[in-house]
């Protein structure tokens, strides 16, 4: 005899089944490793609970290191908001011909994702010493950009770098904010006496302003876990803080991890922080989508 | 509104300029190696590499490794979850974007304390269980790629009739599996593969970490050795990233037509 419990229990099993592997792997290869980390950041070696790591990050390179970061997340994310918000405006509102809308959204689909080693060498190979753009500054209007104190190894070359991905983003996500506004709007401000700034000013940018936030946000949260283009570009010129997570993982098989932990936890919780911003003001955003 | 078109035209312009110059530049820089002349020295250079060659086919064949894992965890859960239990979705959903928030590092970083020789899964013990975390690393990178595309692909189709029909003629859950849904998404796994591939194929932080002979580790390598080959590196892993979302564009339309 089977009793309808086990019937039940064995439906229910069979049912989890199918989920199963997926579960696991998660739990295994993302959960329980950033779980480790995030716990490694709380306790000594010996396994007690402790703040003391968090301090180390308040210690001179650590601290310079965090503050480079958030500099060239947030100069690079409000610059990316701002320059990507003019180009999805001209392509969606700007009455440009609707091929070159789609030309720049392929476009930005691919330039999204260039972030890494290729995206450095471009940058060099233009703005470099022997880059194309220094060459033809020099040879056609004999202006020498490196003169000037401009440097590609720099804050402004690592910002320059970073925008490649940083804009194409930025349209991505705030086209469909665009496409959202509606015609009546404009139609029922100017029916109204509304100029053409009063509408954006009074109308358009109050809507649009969660998905303006959530956006920046984004993008911080994108430039913040980035390491391998500052990499390439600057070496270890510019020490950014993954780059010195990076070093500490590659070096501390005889010190201490627990400083890499703590580092790691406080690249989560801003990357994290950030995403969870952006989600709950996308979720305000979406409420004028409808 | 002429004067907006005018504005238009030149913000246009002017991101025109800053994203083709770069690519302009890159391509001009590649060509440069021999003195005076443009040649293709530099192409000549890396493709005789044989560190070129043999990281390249690494690499290609994680990311095929990468994909099969992929799919296989992914699309019997995205299939179940459709099928059988949607109230897990948002669950799944979830784990799946993850990997968007925790940066690379993060999870490497992980991986390296959690499966050293001293583990009960010592995998960064041998270098085929090194493979295999690098594969599982990529595996999870992706997973927010794959997802949607399978679940995209899902949704275009009817499964739950598909499966009555199926299991109607005697087919067991593998068969379901293998032979009917997965042949029906076929286009949505495509594209969810070689957008994995875009992403693995010059990935760097993970790989280095792991220390695994990749393209993404050989790239900054010749970075900080040489001077024309890493833009010939650079015009390639383009072609290759630029070559895999052609793919992506053509089978999305390609569906996009047939459902009609």
């Amino acid at each position: 005899m089977v009793s309808p419990f086990s019937v039940r229990l064995e439906r229910t099993l069979s049912l989890w089944l199918g989920v199963l592997p997926f579960f696991v792997f998660a739990l295994v290869f993302l959960i329980l490793p950033t779980l480790h980390v995030v716990i490694g950041a709380f306790t000594r070696p010996d396994g007690s609970l402790t703040l003391a790591n968090l301090s180390l990050l308040m210690s001179g390179p650590i601290l310079a290191a965090l503050g480079l970061s958030l500099r060239i997340s947030l100069w690079t994310a409000f610059l990316g908001t701002i320059a990507g918000l003019m180009v999805a405006g001209a392509v969606v509102r700007g009455g440009l011909p609707p091929v070159l809308r789609d030309a720049v959204m392929t476009f930005s689909g691919v330039a999204s994702n260039f972030a890494g080693v290729p995206l450095a060498f471009a940058f060099i190979a233009t703005l470099g010493r022997l880059g194309l753009v220094t060459v033809l500054a020099r040879d056609w209007f004999g202006i020498n950009i490196y003169a000037t104190g401009f440097n590609l190894t720099s804050f402004t070359g690592l910002t320059m770098a970073y925008l490649y991905f940083q804009i194409p983003l930025m349209v991505l996500i705030i086209s469909p904010a665009l496409d959202g506004l509606r015609g009546e709007w404009r139609e029922a401000a100017e029916s109204l006496g509304a100029s053409g700034v009063q509408y954006w000013r009074m109308v358009a940018l109050p809507v649009l302003w969660p998905s303006l936030l959530g956006a920046f946000a984004l993008l911080f949260a994108n430039a913040f876990g980035a390491v391998a283009t500052a990499m390439a570009l600057t070496g270890s010129a510019l020490s950014i803080l993954p780059i010195i997570l990076f070093a500490q993982i590659r070096g501390d098989v005889l010190q201490d991890p627990h400083i890499g932990y703590a580092i790691a936890f406080a690249m989560i919780a801003l990357t994290g922080g950030a995403n969870v911003i952006y989600i709950w003001l996308r979720l305000r955003a979406e409420r004028w989508q409808k | 509104m002429t004067a907006k078109r005018i504005g238009s035209w030149a913000v246009f312009i002017l991101a025109a300029v800053y994203f083709l110059l770069p690519l302009v530049g890159t391509l001009e820089f590649s060509l440069r190696a021999r003195r005076g002349v443009y040649s293709l020295d530099a192409y000549r250079n890396v493709l005789g590499d044989p560190q070129f060659q043999q990281t390249l086919a690494y690499s290609l064949i994680l990311s095929v490794a990468t994909v099969v894992l992929g799919v296989l965890i992914v699309a019997p859960t995205a299939f179940w979850v459709r099928l059988k239990m949607p109230r897990l979705r948002p669950v799944v959903e979830f784990i799946t974007l993850l990997p968007l928030v925790i940066p690379p590092i993060i999870i490497v970083f992980g991986y390296i304390r959690l499966f050293n020789t001293a583990s009960i899964l010592p995998l960064t013990g041998s270098s085929r269980g090194t493979d295999f975390l690098l594969a599982a690393g990529y595996a999870t990178l992706s997973l927010p790629y794959m997802y949607r595309a399978i679940d995209t692909g899902l949704r275009a189709i009817d499964v739950r009739t598909l499966t009555e029909a199926a299991q109607s003629l005697g087919a067991g859950w593998v068969t379901v599996l293998a032979r009917v849904i997965l042949p029906n998404i076929a286009v949505a796994i495509l594209s969810g593969a070689f957008l994995t591939f875009a992403i693995v194929i010059g990935e760097y932080v993970i790989a280095a970490l792991l220390n695994r002979p990749a393209f993404g580790p050989y790239m900054v390598w010749m970075g900080s050795n040489r001077a024309y080959e890493p833009a010939a590196l650079a015009v390639i892993a383009f072609g290759m990233t630029w070559a895999s979302m052609a793919v992506i564009q053509f089978l999305a339309r390609r569906t996009r037509f047939t459902k009609v």
